[in-house]
């Protein structure tokens, strides 16, 4: 009798689930309509830092030293006080630039701005933030109990927890836009873009980003292109230079649903130390899941509803002085 | 009167002073790690962020105190009242686990002074695995402490508050099965954002929730199993064999479950071919395979399954296999990319045995001074 209770009970939550479950899978979200990024162009970047210096100019933090020595930041990887960082991909003689043997290419390594952002999604303290136009990621300390979930679920390892420190941080790049900086906010850009002597990292409206490298794409190599520097709607300047031999790969137009800072090389992107990543983002899966088994926490009741009323049957029939 | 008695034996014993210079260390490491940040104590970074701190005491050590789930749902949903005995002890030490797992969840947090953001409405992120956790453990923490309250009540002769909370604890005790199944679940759910650095062989996406549930379950009747196996021999009390010998049938149908649903995985996805990768992840896979494998071999067997030994075998066994399936996905063969690397330090490992050893004496103190564990001859 009681078994068969339990089973109506169960049978009434899971009816709930298929009826009201089908529709919830919730598909990789979209770039938000005016939304700022970048354009890292591997081929144009020489290596020579000032993107790293003037990060840290703006965002207030200290050079690494090279052992006692501070004649430039020796940075090799992101950290809480490097929140930009090239970094080079080198190959057998490694003397021929942007070539996959034998050869060596830039690569910048800095928060991708994810469409689909996996640190915000599993943030329990919403301390990490899209900002529902600019679509930058931005990371409030008052919020954050410091669990480090955004460390896990972000696919480049950008998010950057200070454990030196007892009282310690995360640290990533926000753009130049967070709060005592606002460089965006004030019609400025990116410092690194603003200092890249090359354009190899342009700044810009994700839209216009995603024009100018899909245009590159199509560039035949050995042509002479004219290449900007700054904001890619509004070049401080251009240069001219031949045309490398492009992958075809715009990495961040598709992969986990976008990001809103974009890459293009001539060597492939798993060697320049890319995850590897399909289409679909994480985030929209465990999403889907959990909304799928919660309803918003109407299962939960209704099985709570059911154990209730199981539980009571059973507890009163049986003896009485127990517990 | 109660069927349950205190153990009268003295408190202070050899394995007490030892258990309690084991705390003592990792309390003195746990002090440096405030004083001096995380980084002083663990080996953690940028690519491991989770270390033995959150993957032993948060997720291996809430499924070990999953005894008082797995109780729960025998006792008071299947209505097997002959196992009532179990209950009380059972529910102890998933008190103490639960409590000592959200300890391990607070020391490990960066910015512990403001945890309580967690519970504050304009701070939840309601697509967060981690949120729904958080506050689950939190609750499942106090509905155990009522669940287990009696025993106080009893000691302290308050009738009249026993009466009254009897007559409500059918609903803390719904709460105290709702709520494991929920955030146990969940733990497992946490893997899917992790995304590619879950070995192929451990991220089963959308089926993660399941197989946390269903070990998390298995683990909760091994460590039953476990500690009254454990508790006749330490305390030479009367053996419970013919009891625990039925819940060797639930474990069967468990482990039956959970192996199918998780080779069926593997197959469907086409991933078999990994676990003959003769790397560190099928290596780890085979031994996490042969541990769950051979209780079921073991207690599908009736004449053994009435066997002290061999079901205290197998109960070891199963929490080995639940401890080392979590330890795999979220540790061992986890992989953030090239460049990091983990290992606990000395000082993280100390930490944890500190707070195991803790775990340990309050359970000693507990059944000597109050009533948990089962009289054996009933009054």
């Amino acid at each position: 009798m009681k078994r068969r209770d339990f089973l109506k009970a169960s049978l009434g939550g899971t009816a709930a689930l298929l009826g009201s479950g089908s529709a919830e899978a919730r598909g990789n979200l979209e770039p938000t309509e005016e939304a700022i990024g970048m354009l890292f162009d591997s081929t144009l970047c020489i290596g020579c830092k000032a993107c790293v210096s003037k990060c840290k100019e703006v965002n207030g933090m200290p050079p690494v030293p090279m052992g006692d020595e501070t004649q430039y930041d020796a940075a090799f990887d992101l950290s809480p006080k490097t929140l930009n960082v090239i970094k080079v991909y080198t190959a057998g003689e490694g003397t021929h630039k942007d070539q996959t043997e034998d050869g060596f290419a830039f690569e910048k390594r800095s928060c991708m701005h994810c469409v689909d952002p996996g640190c915000v999604s599993v943030c329990p303290v919403t301390a990490l933030v899209r900002h529902p136009k600019t679509g930058i990621v931005t990371y409030d300390a008052d919020a954050c109990i410091g669990c480090r979930t955004c460390m896990t679920g972000c696919p480049y390892n950008v998010p950057q927890f200070d454990y030196d420190n007892p009282f310690g941080e995360i640290h990533k790049c926000q753009m130049c836009n967070q709060a005592g900086v606002e460089r965006i906010d004030n019609g400025m850009m990116t410092g690194c873009a603003e200092a890249c002597p090359t354009g190899a990292t342009l700044f810009g409206s994700r839209k216009a980003l995603l024009n100018e490298a899909q245009r590159r794409m199509t560039l035949k190599p050995g042509e002479i292109y004219n290449y900007p520097r700054g904001d890619v709607r509004d070049p401080d300047s251009h240069h001219e230079k031949a045309v490398p031999e492009y992958k075809q790969h715009i990495w961040g137009e598709k992969e986990a649903g976008g990001t809103n800072v974009l890459h293009i090389s001539a060597v492939p992107f798993d060697k320049l130390g890319m995850p590897p990543l399909g289409e679909r983002s994480y985030a929209s899966i465990s999403e889907t899941v959990q909304h799928t088994l919660y309803q918003y926490l109407a299962l939960p009741a209704i099985a709570l509803a059911g154990l209730t009323y199981v539980v009571r049957r059973n507890n009163n029939d049986d003896d009485e002085g127990e517990s | 009167m109660s069927e349950h008695q205190p153990l009268k034996r003295p408190i202070i014993t050899l394995p007490f002073i030892v258990l309690s210079v084991i705390a003592l260390i990792g309390l003195y490491f746990l002090a440096l790690r405030f004083v001096n940040g995380m980084g002083f104590v663990t080996n953690l970074n940028s690519g491991y962020a989770w270390g033995l701190w959150v993957v032993y005491d948060v997720i291996v050590g809430t499924a070990l105190a999953c005894g008082g789930y797995a109780l729960a749902i025998t006792v008071y949903v299947m209505n097997k009242g002959k196992y009532h005995p179990l209950i009380r002890p059972a529910l102890l030490a998933s008190l103490l686990g639960y409590a000592l797992g959200g300890l391990g969840a607070f020391i490990d947090m960066g910015r512990w002074w403001q945890f309580y953001n967690i519970f504050l409405p304009w701070h939840m992120n309601f697509n967060s695995v981690m949120l729904e956790v958080g506050l689950c453990v939190a609750t499942y923490i106090l509905v155990l402490f009522i669940e287990f309250s009696p025993a106080f009540l009893e000691k302290i002769g308050a009738k009249g508050l026993l009466k009254a909370l009897n007559k409500v604890l059918f609903l803390f005790i719904a709460l105290g099965v709702l709520l494991p199944t929920m955030h146990q679940s969940s733990l497992g759910t946490m893997l899917i954002a992790m995304g590619y650095k879950v070995h192929p062989l451990w991220q089963t996406l959308h089926i993660q929730p399941l197989l946390a549930v269903l070990t998390a379950l298995t683990m909760g009747f091994a460590v039953v199993v476990f500690e009254a196996s454990f508790s006749a021999v330490g305390f030479r009390r009367p053996s419970e064999t013919p009891l625990l010998a039925g819940l060797g049938k639930a474990i069967v149908g468990l482990l039956g479950a959970y192996l199918i649903i998780r080779f069926a995985e593997i197959i469907l996805q086409g991933k078999l071919g990994l676990i003959f990768a003769g790397d560190l992840g099928s290596l780890m896979f085979f031994l996490e395979t042969a541990l769950f494998a051979f209780p079921l071999l073991v207690l599908l067997s009736p004449q053994r399954r009435q066997s002290g030994p061999y079901l205290l075998y197998a109960a070891v066994c199963m929490l080995l296999a639940g401890a080392l399936y979590r330890f795999n996905a979220f540790l061992i063969t986890y992989d953030p990319g090239p460049g990091y690397s983990y290992f606990p330090s000395v000082s993280e490992i100390m930490v944890t045995a500190g707070i195991v050893a803790i775990e340990i004496m309050a359970y000693l103190v507990v059944v000597k001074m109050f009533p948990v564990l089962h009289n054996a001859d009933p009054a």
